[in-house]
């Protein structure tokens, strides 16, 4: 991409989440994550990598800390504004979350509701233009031909990009994928990482993945960030990482314990 | 090893105090049959009698049956009306009161301490109150059947929006969607059949509890029930039971054949 443009699109100072009072999910995070970069967060289950991600959109309210999307706090906001800014910032999920009982349109369709007023979206009123633009966001991820298909008709790797194709209809700057591929079998999960890598590429959005897989994370990260207990031990290129990081990640926790 | 007490089973503790309550319990039940002077006897004392109403029962007054058929007409017409005006109630009530929707404790606590109360009065009573408010006729049972069918319905659907799958709801959380776009887009599709199914199911309570409210004043054939009793007119009951069931079963079969196949 053009090496221009090195602007900071997702800033997070002293990020601090609690659980209960007791359980720590993050310890004082700074991190900055640049507009179209491919980050892989890797760790063991419980390191905090979901925390992280989901305080990124506020799905999990933070207990200390600021976390700046594209200059904007979204921290602070509350109401309409924060719905703005998770306007910009799509998810996927381990679990696909669509709606089973609805079709693959409707869902794709579900992507786009923050731009419309309420009582439109209420009756269903799309555009022509966005039902057009839900039809090219299945062609791109190869499921024109099941518009119309119960979303709980599709395997796992269909949901999941289903799931793609709302996020490309949400339009968002940033992509936040929770273990995008746990769920789904080696063959699938290359094929739904080539789609985040389309988006980030094509559509120059930043995205932002939770990878289990160490080799999905060689082969898709341009940067990689190791979370261990709540704390970011690991921050660097992939092209640069040597092999002992990931064993140090995912094993050094053991002497921790 | 040696010590051969506890090869054997040890004997249950005999525990005195368990004789006393038997004795009390038993003592405690002759006495309440003195005192209610409840005798066995007095069930069977009208067998007779009974035996003699079924016989004249048996043979129904098939010239009674066009009399019967606008009350009956009425008593459908209060249980689809109190069905539609009480589920509709109890489907907005529902997502005042599901906490995966609501996430404030003190409203949702107080609104399902109101529903509690509601559901606690019987469907006569409520006839009662109502006949007592607005005045003798089908009105009454009406209202009596909404507040009967809110009662059935908001608690059987609240419970099932609680139950939905999370993962909608955040995925539309996280595309910014608002409050009642999350309820149209992740919440309504999953449990709309529900509704629906439950709405039935009330609609099933409703077309038999309707049949007694004329009894009470509150409209409906349980007026010609009441009526035709009061007179020993045994033929004529007969009748109205008869169509009754009839018509209670045929319901019955088409809701329920149609809740199976909402569910698939």
């Amino acid at each position: 991409m053009t090496d221009s443009a090195i602007e900071p699109m997702i800033e997070l100072r002293n990020v601090k989440k609690v659980y209960d009072k007791k359980v720590v999910g993050l310890k004082k995070v700074n991190l900055t994550i640049n507009k179209g970069e491919f980050v892989v967060v890797v760790g063991l289950s419980g390191a905090g990598k979901s925390t992280l991600l989901r305080s990124i959109n506020r799905l999990i309210d933070v207990t200390e800390g600021d976390i700046l999307i594209d200059g904007k706090s979204i921290t602070k906001a509350r109401g309409k504004k924060l719905r703005l800014l998770r306007r910009n910032i799509g998810m996927i999920f381990q679990n696909f979350n669509l709606v089973k009982r609805s079709s693959v349109l409707r869902n794709v369709l579900a992507g786009r509701v923050a731009y419309y007023p309420t009582w439109k979206t209420i009756f269903n009123l799309f555009t022509k233009e966005d039902k057009e633009r839900a039809y090219e966001a299945l062609k791109q991820v190869d499921l024109a031909d099941k518009v119309y298909a119960r979303a709980d008709e599709l395997s796992g790797g269909q949901q999941q990009r289903v799931a793609i194709a709302r996020v490309l209809m949400q339009n968002p700057k940033v992509i936040l994928a929770d273990e995008p591929t746990a769920s789904l079998d080696p063959q699938t999960s290359l094929k739904v990482m080539e789609d985040l890598k389309m988006l980030n590429e094509k559509h120059g959005m930043t995205v932002i993945a939770n990878l289990h897989s160490v080799e999905l994370a060689r082969k898709f990260g341009q940067r990689v960030i190791g979370i261990r207990a709540g704390e970011i031990i690991y921050d660097g290129k992939m092209s640069a990482t040597p092999e002992s990081v990931f064993t140090k990640i995912y094993n050094g926790g053991e002497d921790n314990d | 090893m040696t010590d051969d007490s506890l090869t054997q089973l040890p004997k249950k503790r005999f525990k005195i105090i368990n004789l006393i309550w038997l004795i009390v319990l038993i003592a405690g039940l002759f006495i309440s049959i003195n005192v209610t002077n409840t005798h066995i006897s007095v069930l069977l004392e009208n067998f007779s009698q009974f035996s003699d109403i079924f016989v004249q029962m048996a043979n129904p007054d098939w010239s009674y049956f066009p009399t019967v058929i606008p009350l009956l007409l009425e008593t459908i017409k209060m249980a689809v009306l109190g069905t539609i005006i009480g589920s509709a109630l109890a489907f907005v009530y529902s997502l005042l009161i599901a906490r995966n929707i609501i996430k404030n404790k003190l409203v949702t606590g107080v609104l399902r301490f109101i529903m509690n109360i509601i559901r606690t009065i019987p469907d006569l009573l409520l006839g009662a109150i109502f006949v007592a408010i607005v005045g003798i006729g089908p009105v009454a049972g009406i209202l009596a059947l909404s507040v009967f069918t809110f009662g059935v319905v908001v608690k059987l659907f609240y419970e099932a929006i609680e139950t939905i799958d999370p993962g909608p709801i955040e995925a539309m959380t996280a595309v910014g969607a608002n409050k009642l776009q999350i309820i149209c887009f992740a919440i309504l599709p999953q449990v709309m059949t529900y509704f629906i199914s439950y709405s039935l199911y009330a609609f099933e309570i409703n077309v038999r509890a309707s049949t007694v409210l004329g009894y009470i004043g509150a409209g409906g054939i349980g007026l010609y029930l009441q009526q035709t009793l009061q007179v020993f007119d045994y033929a004529k009951t007969g009748t109205i039971i008869l169509v009754i069931i009839v018509v209670v079963v045929l319901i019955d079969y088409i809701s329920s054949k149609s809740r199976e196949a909402l569910m698939k």
